[in-house]
């Protein structure tokens, strides 16, 4: 460490970081440097104690820490891949160097010949969903709730309302109730749920929680510490209808309202980004705007699973890693891919013809949940692509290949569409 | 607890802490009691940051003189206490000519006023240094003098200079009662016991004449009206404005407002809710008033940054029935000096308010200045805002200054210590976030919460159940084992 070059300097240490990390060292990048600012690798998933992961990416059923501990093994003790923890980077500049500080090793700044932006995602707050009322003790999102339970050891309440049916909120419902607390209600602003199947059943229905859907909380109640909600029935534009209210009782409101990417450094440096993503635009090498950066995992787009995440950062690691030997080659045909009709997301969202013979993979999110839908990925009026597809949700990302010898070749601009068969 | 003093504060507010900060030298002693476990919980917390130039209040008032006299005070104390001021000067913008015509009103008060600067500038003129205000805007006064200040830093500046000046400020301690005896003032009493005192300055904000009361004066009565704001992320629009922008003034108030705070974060509000007499603490957001307050601030600057909102809070001003602010003895009761319907400008008025009152106790015991008295205050290590080589060496010299804890706005560990270790220093999450920031960005506390939690528990000595987010009783965290038994 200190003032040597490394090939990639990756930052951020949860399993986008160290998946990425894994994957340049198999291709060929000699040195490189993982910073985390937390006090062990893993990221989120150190806190995500229940299992479900890694059904995709190690074709087995693993916790949280069981998954990451699979991640940290790969890249551990390899000499090529040095990890700094308790490291807090505090910016990222276009000639690639890092500034970065911790205790151990005070303010360093490290060269890369290439980056990689592997920041996730946080929480989004009470503040921005304007919920009414007090600011009293006993508000948490689910996240800090979750990290307060299952690392340090202590309980955000005992009378639980959690707002948002996203998968944080989902399983925060069924860890607080194993810890013997109550979950008086989960409330959902939208008219269906917005976390995965599985955790619906296995949090909420196994329980017994109720789920209000098409509710959100019109005042919280408490000066100092919560005790009470008021929920209220929404209509169609989501505004809460008069004359619907009703108080909950509790001492503690969980929100899980939604995650936004973590992009602080990102728009430090200038990167182009996507409105609707929340994150850097990216080329199916996951390279943003500036040559040589790159990122990946829920800092470019929030995902659903972290198998994804994986497996999104790996992409990221082997081009990063190609792109530090050189072996990348510049200034080729770019080519837009658009997300239209039902489509609200797409990653990547431009494809460059750098390799011809890449198959593209391709991740989206729909708009609403639909059943029996049609996706096809077309270049002008080619269609390199299309397929039925019994369900397709918002809470669920798609994942589809375009193969090598259809995307060869077509350098008009792609859409991609997902719509209701008729 | 009995104890003796010269001077009792009753409330740690900016008024309450500008008055200790000005009895701290002399040889007088001072005690201040607040009821929270944090100074500047109040209205002190929640309220539009600016030091006002000092043209809206009627020429002769209170309110006029003392605006004036602390706008000027705090130009002098911005050094000497290391305070977070901007001078940004200010500007109240017309739309039409009948407010055109109230700006010359304004500006011919200011000046009466002894307001230094103001003028009235085109639409124009003032869209060359604020470009993104309204095409609308015809014109407006601009008021050199006028500042934008981080409030809890103001009141904690100078509560800890009166703290290492020999003053005592003592929290979680709420007033019972007054003890008067043929007329006079003799001791305060409160739930941690009594204070005898031949003084007691009565700054206890919306529960003044609650106080008032205590010691047996009731010629004036506080109403509470609520002001509702919005605060958003510093990366969105971060120079939509530089100095505050207030629309023409009604006879409701000063109007909703659009600012950046100190930080570079911009804010929108407040309304003017009068809240029922009981409701003194109702600092509830409501979405009507967010709505009312986005739909007003977009008639001075269109492209307010919705999207970004980081949070919504409200204050309590202390409206008297007077109308202006009351200060000086008691006339029912020896020894009662009353900072009472301390409303705005009663942010700026602070240090004229705290000179007046202490002026008038000095004349009258003959208290002699000390000797010894030190101005100033401990410096407060800012580690983002350090050049690379003092950021080095402070880690050099504290390791912990090389742990980032709030990673919205870059807070150390080394810093949270420091503030939970000056004088007067912070006991609770707030506590902290107001001294250092740590929680005051766009994640709002999601990630450094627990993790400054357990930093409070670790160095006061305390378990992490006994943390608490601000107020008396606003525990954070319950044990396992208690847990879900219930």
């Amino acid at each position: 460490m200190g003032e040597q070059l490394y090939d990639i300097i990756i930052v951020g240490g949860g399993p986008a970081g160290l998946s990425a990390a894994y994957s340049a060292w198999q291709n060929g990048a000699k040195k490189i440097l993982v910073l985390e600012r937390d006090r062990e690798a893993g990221g989120i998933l150190q806190q995500c104690i229940h299992n479900g992961f890694g059904l995709h990416h190690f074709k087995e059923e693993l916790t949280g820490p069981g998954y990451a501990q699979r991640c940290y093994d790969l890249v551990k003790d390899k000499p090529e891949i040095e990890i700094l923890v308790d490291t807090m980077v505090l910016s990222v500049n276009l000639d690639k160097t890092v500034t970065a500080v911790s205790p151990a090793h005070g303010l360093m700044k490290v060269q890369g010949k290439t980056i990689i932006l592997t920041m996730g995602c946080r929480e989004r707050t009470r503040g921005a969903i304007r919920i009414p009322g007090y600011r009293p003790a006993g508000v948490f999102t689910a996240g800090a709730a979750q990290r307060m339970v299952n690392m340090e050891g202590y309980l955000p309440g005992k009378k639980i309302v959690i707002l948002g049916s996203g998968d944080i909120g989902l399983i925060m419902a069924r860890r607080m109730t194993l810890e013997g607390c109550k979950v008086q209600a989960v409330l959902e602003i939208c008219p269906f749920s917005n976390g995965l199947t599985r955790n619906m059943v296995q949090c909420l229905y196994d329980y017994d929680i109720p789920l209000y859907l098409s509710h959100t909380i019109t005042a919280i109640h408490g000066k100092d510490r919560v005790n009470g909600i008021t929920a209220a029935k929404v209509d169609d534009h989501m505004k809460p209808i008069p004359g619907t209210e009703f108080d909950i009782d509790c001492d503690t409101l969980l929100l899980s309202v939604g995650l936004i990417p973590e992009n602080e450094l990102s728009r430090g440096l200038g990167l182009a980004m996507h409105p609707l993503t929340n994150g850097p635009i990216v080329d199916q090498h996951r390279e943003t705007s500036i040559p040589g950066i790159f990122a990946a995992g829920n800092v470019v787009h929030v995902h659903d699973l972290v198998d994804f995440v994986s497996e999104e950062a790996e992409i990221a690691g082997k081009y990063a890693a190609l792109k530090a030997q050189e072996q990348l080659p510049e200034d080729v045909a770019d080519v837009k891919v658009e997300a239209i009709d039902e489509v609200r997301t797409c990653v990547p969202q431009h494809v460059r013809a750098t390799a011809e013979g890449e198959t593209i993979r391709l991740f989206m999110r729909v708009r609403k949940p639909m059943k029996k839908v049609r996706l096809t990925v077309k270049s002008g009026d080619d269609t390199l692509l299309t397929k039925v597809l019994p369900v397709a949700k918002p809470s669920e990302m798609i994942a589809v290949n375009v193969p090598a010898e259809k995307a060869k070749g077509h350098h008009a601009d792609w859409t991609v569409s997902v719509k209701e068969e008729a | 607890m009995t104890k003796q003093a010269d001077v009792v504060v009753i409330g740690g507010g900016i008024t309450g802490t500008a008055i200790l900060h000005e009895l701290a030298k002399y040889n007088l002693r001072a005690v201040l009691v607040e009821q929270e476990p944090e100074l500047a919980a109040g209205t002190t917390k929640a309220n539009s940051a600016i030091l006002h130039a000092g043209f809206d209040a009627p020429t002769g008032s209170m309110k006029a003189r003392m605006n004036a006299a602390g706008n000027a005070m705090y130009h002098e104390l911005k050094d000497e206490l290391d305070l977070d001021i901007r001078w940004s000067g200010s500007y109240v913008a017309a739309l039409d000519d009948e407010q055109m015509d109230v700006l010359k009103e304004l500006l011919e008060r200011g000046n009466a006023n002894g307001v230094p600067g103001l003028k009235i500038v085109s639409g124009d003129e003032m869209r060359k240094e604020e470009p993104n205000v309204s095409k609308d805007i015809k014109g407006a006064l601009w008021a050199p003098t006028a500042g934008i200040c981080w409030p809890f830093g103001l009141a904690l500046a100078f509560a800890e200079n009166a703290v290492i000046n020999g003053a005592e400020v003592i929290r979680e301690c709420q007033v019972t009662g007054i003890t008067v005896e043929d007329g006079a003032v003799k001791a305060v009493e409160t739930d941690k016991g009594t204070i005898e005192t031949k003084y007691v300055i009565n700054a206890a904000g919306v529960h003044v004449d609650e106080i008032s009361r205590l010691a047996g004066d009731d010629t004036f009565k506080i109403h509470p009206r609520r002001g509702e704001y919005i605060l958003f992320d510093k990366t969105a629009q971060k120079d939509l404005v530089y100095s505050p922008i207030f629309p023409t003034p009604t006879k409701m108030g000063k109007g909703i407002l659009v600012c950046a705070t100190t930080h570079g974060n911009v804010f929108v509000g407040p309304n003017a809710q009068d809240m029922p007499d009981e409701e003194k603490d109702d600092t509830a957001v409501t979405i009507p008033g967010m709505d009312d307050i986005l739909d007003k601030a977009r008639r001075l600057v269109p492209n307010i940054p919705v999207g970004a909102t980081i949070t919504e809070f409200a204050g309590v001003r202390a409206v008297s029935s007077t109308g202006d602010f009351i200060l000086g003895p008691s006339e029912k009761t020896k020894g009662l000096i009353q900072a009472a319907g301390i409303q705005s400008p009663g942010l700026t008025s602070a240090p004229a308010i705290a000179k007046y009152l202490v002026d008038g106790i000095v004349a009258e015991t003959g208290a002699t200045a000390k000797t010894d008295y030190k101005k100033g205050r401990p410096a407060q290590p800012c580690f983002r805002m350090m050049a690379e080589a003092d950021q080095k060496a402070l880690i050099a010299k504290d390791p912990r200054y090389g742990r980032v804890i709030c990673r919205c706005e870059t807070i150390t560990e080394g810093e949270i210590v420091d503030a939970i270790h000056r004088p007067v220093g912070a006991r609770t999450v707030d506590g902290v976030k107001r001294r250092t920031r740590a929680g005051m960005g766009r994640c709002q506390g999601g990630f450094c919460g627990p993790r400054v939690t357990q930093i409070l528990s670790r160095e006061l000595n305390i378990p992490v159940t006994e943390v608490r987010k601000e107020m008396r009783n606003s525990y954070m965290f319950y044990n396992k084992e208690s847990g879900g038994k219930a």
